[in-house]
C-alpha cells in the first residue's frame, strides 16, 4: 500500500543529525519538549534578523547556539567602543569593523552547522521584501519606529510572524505579531510618536543588560514558534521593567480597524516609512528650530580674548560628573522657570553634548526676550573634535 | 475609587519624575484629567491637538486596553491599575 512506503520515503528525504551534531544538540535532544523532531525542525528553520545591536546579539548567539539552520542577518552599521557595553557578540578587537563581518565569523565560530546569510544593507520598503521572502520567522531588532513599521507591514503582506522587542533605558516590550488570527504591530501603535515628542538624548541610555534580557525573550519565542511548543507570546504584550525586576503583562487583540490586518485594509504594499513617521528627507531628526550659532573655535578664541562670555549647560546633572565646560548649569527641562537666573544683558552660549538640546534651550531664551545668546555648534563633542581633545566623548 | 496610575520611564520627566499616582476616580478618563491637571506638561504627550488620546500611547485598565473596553469612559472599581504604555523603538541603541 501506498501509505505504508510514506514512512520509508521520508526517512531518506527527510534531514538527519551528523554524529556531530547529536552531540552538539544532545541537551535539546534529551528533553522530550525539544527532543529529535524539535531539533529537526530548528535544523530546518529560516529566522532573518533585524540588526545585530543589542537585541541582535543574544538573539543571533542562542538561535545559532539553538541550531537554527539558517540565520540571515541584516545590518550596515559598524562596531563602535560605545557598543560594547551590551552589544556582546563583539569584542574591543572588533572596533571599527562591519557588523555583519563581526557577527558572522562570532556565530560561524559558535556553530559551524549554521549557513548564515548576510545582507550589509538599510532595509528599505524596495528591498524588504526580498530580504524577508526566503525566511519562515523574522526577528525585530532595530531602534527606530521608520524600520519597526516596515517590518511589521512587510511581515503581514508576506504572512510571516515578528518577534518583536523593544528597549528604553531600564525598560523593555516583547510580543510576537502576525500569527494567523493574532495582532500586529500596528494594532498595538496605530502610529509613531511625532519626531519632537521622541525622548533626547538627555533622557536617552540603556541599561546594559536589558538588550539581553528581552533579546533572550525573543530567541525563545522564536525557538518555540519553531518547535510549535509552550505557549507563544502572540496576543500579550510583556512589560520588564529592570530597575523595579518586574514582568507584566497586557492582552493584546488584533484591530479590526488596523489598517494593514484589520478587516479593511487599507496598506496593501509598503509605505514610504520615513514620511509615515514624520521624518523629512530620510533624517533621523530633523532640527526642530534654528538659532544662531558659534563654532567651537570662535568659543575658543573668545575665551582667550577675555570676552564676557557666560556658558550655559543645558545637560543633566549626572552628565556635568562625565565632562564640563564649566558652564552655569540649569537642564533643558528646568529652562523656562529659571530662564530669571539669566541676565540678558550678557552674551549667553548655551551648549549642551550634541547641540540639539541647547538649540532647544536657546531658541525659547530668544523667544523670552534674549537677544545676546548664540547656540555651540555640535556642542561638547565638536568641542572636544576641534578643540579640546582632552573633554571626553560619550 | 482610589486607583493608581502607572507612569512609564519615557513619560516620567513630565510627570516631575512620578512613577505613579494614586487619583480618587470613577472612570478613565477623570483619572487621565487629574493626571494632566497635576502635570501640565504630560498634557501634549499623551492628547493630540484635536483632544484624543495620541495613538503611540495606550491606557489599560488593569490588563486590558481601554480601547477594546470603552474608551476613556471605562469605570473604575477600587484598586484598579492604570497602566499607561507607550511605543519606544530601542534595540540597536
Ligand atoms: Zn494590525
Amino acid at each position: 500500500m501506498a501509505t505504508k512506503l510514506e514512512p520509508d520515503l521520508k526517512a531518506t528525504t527527510e534531514p538527519k543529525l551528523s554524529k556531530d551534531e547529536v552531540l552538539r544538540y544532545s541537551r535539546h535532544l534529551i528533553m522530550p519538549e525539544v527532543g529529535m523532531d524539535g531539533q529537526l525542525k530548528l535544523k530546518q528553520a529560516k529566522v532573518l534578523l533585524i540588526g545585530t545591536g543589542g537585541l541582535g546579539a543574544p538573539l543571533g548567539l542562542y538561535l545559532a547556539a539553538a541550531g537554527v539552520g539558517r540565520l540571515g542577518l541584516v545590518d550596515f552599521d559598524v562596531v563602535d567602543f560605545t557598543n560594547l557595553q551590551r552589544q556582546v557578540t563583539f569584542g574591543t578587537s572588533d572596533v571599527g569593523r562591519s557588523k555583519l563581518a563581526a557577527a558572522k565569523e562570532r556565530l560561524a565560530n559558535l556553530n559551524p552547522e549554521i549557513q548564515l546569510d548576510t545582507y550589509e544593507a538599510k532595509l528599505t520598503s524596495e528591498n524588504a521584501l526580498d530580504i524577508l521572502r526566503p525566511y519562515d520567522i523574522i526577528v525585530d531588532g532595530t531602534d527606530n519606529f521608520p524600520t519597526r513599521y516596515l517590518v511589521n507591514d512587510a511581515c503581514i503582506l508576506l504572512g510571516k510572524p515578528n518577534v518583536y522587542g523593544s528597549i528604553f533605558r531600564f525598560e523593555g516590550q516583547a510580543s510576537v505579531f502576525g500569527v494567523p488570527g493574532g495582532p500586529c504591530y500596528r494594532c498595538l501603535f496605530p502610529e509613531p510618536p511625532p519626531p519632537g515628542l521622541v525622548p533626547s538624548c538627555a533622557e536617552g541610555g540603556v541599561l546594559g543588560v536589558l538588550p539581553g534580557i528581552i533579546g533572550s525573550i525573543q530567541a525563545l519565542e522564536t525557538i518555540k514558534l519553531i518547535i510549535g511548543r509552550g505557549e507563544s507570546l502572540a496576543g500579550r504584550l510583556l512589560l520588564f521593567d529592570a530597575l523595579a525586576l518586574r514582568f507584566r503583562e497586557m492582552k493584546l487583540r488584533r484591530n479590526p480597524d488596523c489598517p494593514v490586518c484589520g478587516d479593511h485594509r487599507t496598506i496593501t504594499q509598503l509605505i514610504d516609512y520615513n514620511e509615515f513617521c514624520g521624518i523629512r528627507g530620510g533624517e533621523a531628526a530633523a532640527p526642530a528650530v534654528t538659532v544662531p550659532e558659534i563654532e567651537p573655535r570662535e568659543l575658543k578664541a573668545r575665551l582667550d580674548r577675555g570676552d564676557d562670555l557666560f556658558i550655559l549647560d543645558v545637560r543633566e546633572p549626572h552628565e556635568v560628573q562625565i565632562c564640563t565646560l564649566n558652564g552655569y548649569l540649569i537642564p533643558l527641562g528646568d529652562i523656562p522657570k529659571r530662564a530669571h537666573e539669566l541676565d540678558s544683558s550678557r552674551e549667553i552660549v548655551v551648549h549642551c553634548r550634541s547641540g540639539k538640546r541647547s538649540a532647544e534651550a536657546a531658541d525659547f531664551l530668544r523667544k523670552a526676550g534674549f537677544r545676546k545668546i548664540w547656540n555651540l555648534k555640535g556642542g561638547i563633542l565638536a568641542w572636544s573634535d576641534q578643540v579640546d581633545p582632552s573633554v571626553p566623548k560619550y | 475609587m482610589s486607583v493608581k496610575i502607572l507612569i512609564p520611564t519615557p513619560l516620567r520627566p513630565y510627570a516631575e519624575k512620578n512613577e505613579s499616582v494614586q487619583f480618587d476616580v470613577r472612570t478613565v478618563g477623570e483619572a487621565l484629567d487629574l493626571l494632566t491637571g497635576r502635570f501640565a506638561e504630560l498634557r501634549q504627550h499623551l492628547y493630540a491637538d484635536d483632544g484624543r488620546l495620541r495613538s503611540f500611547v495606550n491606557v489599560y485598565v488593569n490588563d486590558e486596553d481601554i480601547r477594546f473596553l470603552q474608551k476613556e469612559k471605562t469605570p473604575l472599581r477600587e484598586g484598579d491599575i492604570v497602566s499607561i504604555i507607550p511605543s519606544i523603538a530601542g534595540g540597536l541603541l
